[in-house]
């Protein structure tokens, strides 16, 4: 069986499977990471949503055979030492509103949010009501004017 | 002889010493190595016969009622207990026997241990009790009840292990009770004495089960009860730690799912390359079970593929042929006809007709339950709300006695009433046998749209009379595909009962009898409701009938109204019942400034709806022009946006205020999808949705961009439900915006349920899609 290696969360990882099978599998079911959550399998409910170099992408997505030696991988168990600290301000902002009731979705909204207010930083602007039109995250408890707030709350502190 | 034992939701009322209305209640001390204080659950309910109990007066010492008096009359005195229990390290744990899904039970329990011990929140554990045989019926979680039933009992478990901790302190010290105070996990004596309720767990516990009496904290000592508190739980959320069912390491549990069949509830025939798929990459088994055939492998991933290179021969389902108009049809026939008695010459009349299509109440974690059956036993984990009734249901299935089955309650991933039932569960038990292995299963999406459980379809016919300035009659028929109510009440002789076409029935009109009410002096009121059709897979959605039946009312009040040429609020205002109601309606009126001039193509509505001991009122404001409504947003569906929804609410007494408002937020996201957006299509035999972009649940660009919920203060001073309150006041004040910005009272709902469907089917063989790979190209 084919093996993969990529920076997982900071550190190097090393697993077999075969090359088809969705990244989400291989962090879940063979790594045991069970932040990223699987919500729909076809990209859609954006559950799982976890960072690749930096940019928000959904491993429900992408074959394990796609990742390179150099890609760094990270989920919401690493999200807060991707800043050195002990809580990323997203999910400080996410406390502080109380934004979860179950929970389920909450690691793909964070991943999300922290990828958009990057993309409208680096666009040159501060993060609005339009960019949260567009997140696609499904949140069945309904929190999302919670998140709305904690975003933009979040957004002042990164 | 008299029985001495009394809930403690039936209080032995007395005037207190000091002349205050302080009441004093029951409840145990438990023989435990360290401090264990308990309450009774409902025990009245439990043990019916001693429902009439004579409970002891106020002035007979509780203490000369020994143990073998309650062994006489009660085969297991603390059966039905609930109990907090100190630590040495000075934290409290409380086993909870209910489930929590998101609706913040764990935290407003939390709170509740923490008010009655003088204790800081986070010093508080919250669990969940595995399934507890002896509680019957007193272990589910539905109704919006958890709060209502375990306000008290907790309150009282939580007393009696503080006053504990105080004698044991006076003890120690050599001091009086009189003379110490408790605050924040330590007593405190006024000669300068402190030690930790950790330090006095030990020395606090007893060595005998005995039923002791306490008094509760009056309401304005509340520190904690009534202060916004962030879910106990919030961190484990955002660090990604929370574990949720598929996220447990249970050992040698691997991923299992069903491949399920193209119609309704369709059989497996024959499978015909079952040693072809079991020789796939990563897959270890594939068996038939009851509703599809199973298929085990090292990731789900693998069992997606194996589930599609299946070959089954399927048998016909209960609904196959059948497409929305034919269920609509039956419903018509089913129709129990409106009976206006005769009215005099100035009476008139307004009606309405209303459709309301299949809704789906899954929630974003799937259906899933991990499951271990081996020779003798079996032990299940999953997010269950009935967990009795999932353990009789899966001993009798698997042939062992019910002890023999242990059942985990895992806190789920949102519920909306499909938690009630345990599907998943029954199939991993059923899968786990066959393969002898522990699975781990996992419904996929498209399953949990297609075969999953439905809020029913179902119409609503009202008809109002009025003459004079006042209505005179009220009628309303509801008409419903069969509601599955086989959880019963979560224990197996109901659940039984209700499998039974006429125990059903009677259990569908009992709950429906139960949980309607006219909030309007309307005259003559009736509400009926029949049932027809009982092939489709069913169940309690978020707030079960009211949505419907209060919206199509809320639409019919606003055409009275426009009848009686009155303004909708000021209608409302003078035909509501009670202060409570004219509270909250006028509250949400003030602040979302009812009556404000606004563009054409855009209006307010406004609802109210009583229940759970609480009432709420909505205002919504709505824009249906078409720079709103053709919004282009890919692969979404956009129509009518609202904008503004300002809500109050009254619970009695909201334990947790910042809880109660996510309650009525997500209950105002699904009253706008259910008024709006998000319905199941049925045709031949099956649901065309098949993934969220199928299935319109609200999403951010569906959200109200300006949101208010105003939480009332405390009326009763008694907690009333808060999980499903906020559903029918908002599908309401939406409907009614509706109306009126458009002109047209809307009488389906969803209202775009008849337009475009708005998607391209997935196929029904294979049952699910395959996943992308494209996933690198979209990162953002």
């Amino acid at each position: 069986m084919p093996t993969h290696t990529f920076t997982l969360n900071g550190e190097q990882v090393t697993v077999e499977a075969e090359d088809d099978v969705r990244l989400l599998w291989v962090l879940r079911d063979l790594l045991g990471v069970t932040g990223p959550k699987y919500g729909c399998g076809i990209e859609v409910c954006k559950a799982c949503t976890s960072h690749i170099n930096g940019k928000a992408f959904n491993p429900c997505s992408v074959p394990v055979g796609e990742l390179a030696a150099g890609d760094e991988v990270t989920t919401i168990e690493g999200l807060a030492d991707s800043v050195g600290k002990e809580l990323h301000p997203m999910q400080e902002a996410w406390l502080e509103r109380d934004v979860a009731q179950c929970g389920y979705c909450q690691p793909g909204q964070i991943m999300t949010a922290v990828a958009k207010v990057e993309k409208a930083r680096a666009e040159g602007r501060e993060i609005g009501d339009a960019d949260f039109d567009e997140i696609r995250n499904i949140c069945r408890c309904g929190t999302y004017n919670r998140i709305r707030e904690a975003i933009t709350a979040a957004a002042r502190e990164m | 002889m008299a029985t001495h034992r009394a809930s403690p939701d039936r209080p032995d009322s007395v005037e207190g010493e000091s002349g205050t209305d302080r009441r004093r209640f029951l409840g145990y001390l438990i023989a435990a190595p360290t401090l264990v204080a308990a309450a009774e659950l409902g025990g009245s309910a439990v043990n019916p016969q001693q429902a009439h109990a004579a409970v002891p007066t106020p002035t007979q010492p509780v203490e000369l009622y020994d143990l073998n008096d309650m062994l006489t009359h009660a085969a297991k005195p603390t059966a039905n207990l609930i109990a907090v229990k100190v630590h040495p390290d000075g934290t409290v744990s409380f086993d909870l026997p209910r489930a929590e899904v998101g609706q913040g039970i764990t935290t407003s329990s939390a709170m509740i241990v923490a008010e009655e011990m003088d204790l800081p929140l986070e010093k508080v554990h919250v669990t969940l009790s595995d399934a507890r045989p002896e509680l019957l019926f007193n272990q589910l979680t539905g109704g919006s009840n958890t709060t209502i039933s375990t306000f008290t009992p907790i309150r009282v478990a939580a007393a009696i292990a503080k006053g504990r901790l105080l004698e044991a302190a006076a003890a120690e010290f050599g001091e009086l009770v009189s003379e110490l105070t408790s605050r924040a996990g330590v007593i405190l004596s006024s000669g300068g004495n402190r030690a930790t309720y950790g330090s006095l767990a030990k020395k606090a516990a007893s060595v005998s089960t005995k039923q002791v009496s306490v008094e509760l904290k009056g309401r304005s000592e509340f520190k904690v009860i009534g202060t916004p508190r962030t879910r106990i739980d919030a961190r484990e959320i955002v660090t990604g730690r929370k574990k949720f069912a598929m996220d447990l390491d249970v050992p040698g549990a691997k991923p299992t799912m069903v491949c399920r069949p193209p119609t309704i509830n369709g059989k497996v025939e024959s499978v015909r390359n079952k040693a072809a798929v079991k020789a796939m990459p990563g897959i270890t088994d594939v068996e038939v079970i009851s509703t599809g055939v199973a298929v085990r492998g090292a990731t789900f991933g693998q069992c997606v593929d194996a589930v599609r290179a299946l070959d089954v021969d399927w048998g016909p389902g209960t609904e196959d042929g059948k497409s929305d108009q034919d269920v609509l049809e039956e419903l018509r026939k089913a129709e129990i006809p409106l009976a206006v008695p005769k009215l005099g010459p100035l009476t008139k009349t307004v009606e309405g007709d209303f459709t309301f299509w299949f809704a789906s109440n899954s929630a974003l974690e799937p259906n899933c339950a991990v499951a271990d059956v081996r020779s003798g036993r079996a032990e299940i984990w999953g997010g269950l709300k009935s967990p009795i009734a999932a353990q009789q249901t899966i001993a009798a299935k698997l042939g062992l006695p019910q002890g023999a089955v242990k059942v985990h309650v895992v806190e789920g991933g949102g519920s909306f009433g499909r938690k009630l039932f345990s599907d998943a569960a029954l199939e991993a038990a059923e899968a786990s046998q066959k393969m002898g292995k522990p699975v781990k299963l996992m419904w996929h999406r498209t399953d949990e749209f297609r075969q999953g459980r439905t809020h029913p379809m179902s119409t609503s016919r009202v008809r109002a009379s009025y003459t004079l300035g006042n209505v005179l009659t009220y009628e309303q028929r509801h008409t419903s595909v069969g509601t599955d109510f086989g959880h019963g009440l979560g224990e197996i002789i109901t659940s039984m009962a209700a499998k039974l076409p006429v125990g059903d029935l009677t259990f569908s009109e009992t709950i429906f009898t139960l949980t309607q009410q006219s909030p309007y002096n309307f005259g003559v009121t009736t509400q009926l409701l029949n049932e027809v059709d009982r092939g489709f897979n069913t169940g309690s959605m978020r707030n079960i009938y009211s949505p419907n039946v209060r919206c199509a009312q809320e639409l019919i009040v606003d055409r009275l109204a426009k009848a009686m040429k009155k303004d909708p609020y000021s209608f409302r205002r003078e035909f509501i019942k009670g202060d409570r109601a004219q509270a909250v309606l006028k509250r949400v009126a003030e602040a979302g400034e009812w009556g404000r001039k606004m563009p054409e193509g855009t209006a307010q509505g406004i609802a109210l709806h009583p229940e759970y001991h609480g009432v709420v009122a909505a205002l919504a404001e709505i824009d249906c022009r078409p720079s709103a409504k053709d919004r282009e947003v890919s692969e979404g569906f956009t129509g009518p946006r609202v904008t503004k929804v300002v809500c109050a609410v009254d619970v009695g007494l909201a334990v947790n205020p910042r809880g109660l408002e996510a309650q009525m937020m997500g209950g105002i996201m699904d009253g706008i999808a259910l008024a709006l957006t998000s319905s199941l299509h049925l045709k031949d035999g099956h649901f065309l949705e098949g993934s969220w972009d199928n299935y319109f649940y609200t999403r951010q660009w569906n959200t109200p961009p300006e949101l208010e919920i105003i939480v009332m203060p405390p009326t009763t001073g008694k907690p009333g439900g808060a999980g499903e309150l906020g559903v029918p006041a908002a599908m309401a004040a939406v409907a009614c915006a509706y109306g009126r910005a458009t002109g047209t009272m809307p009488t389906e709902f969803p209202i775009n349920h008849s337009g475009d469907l708005g998607f391209e089917p997935l196929p029904t063989i294979p049952p699910i899609p395959q996943s992308p790979t494209d996933g690198l190209d979209h990162a953002f």
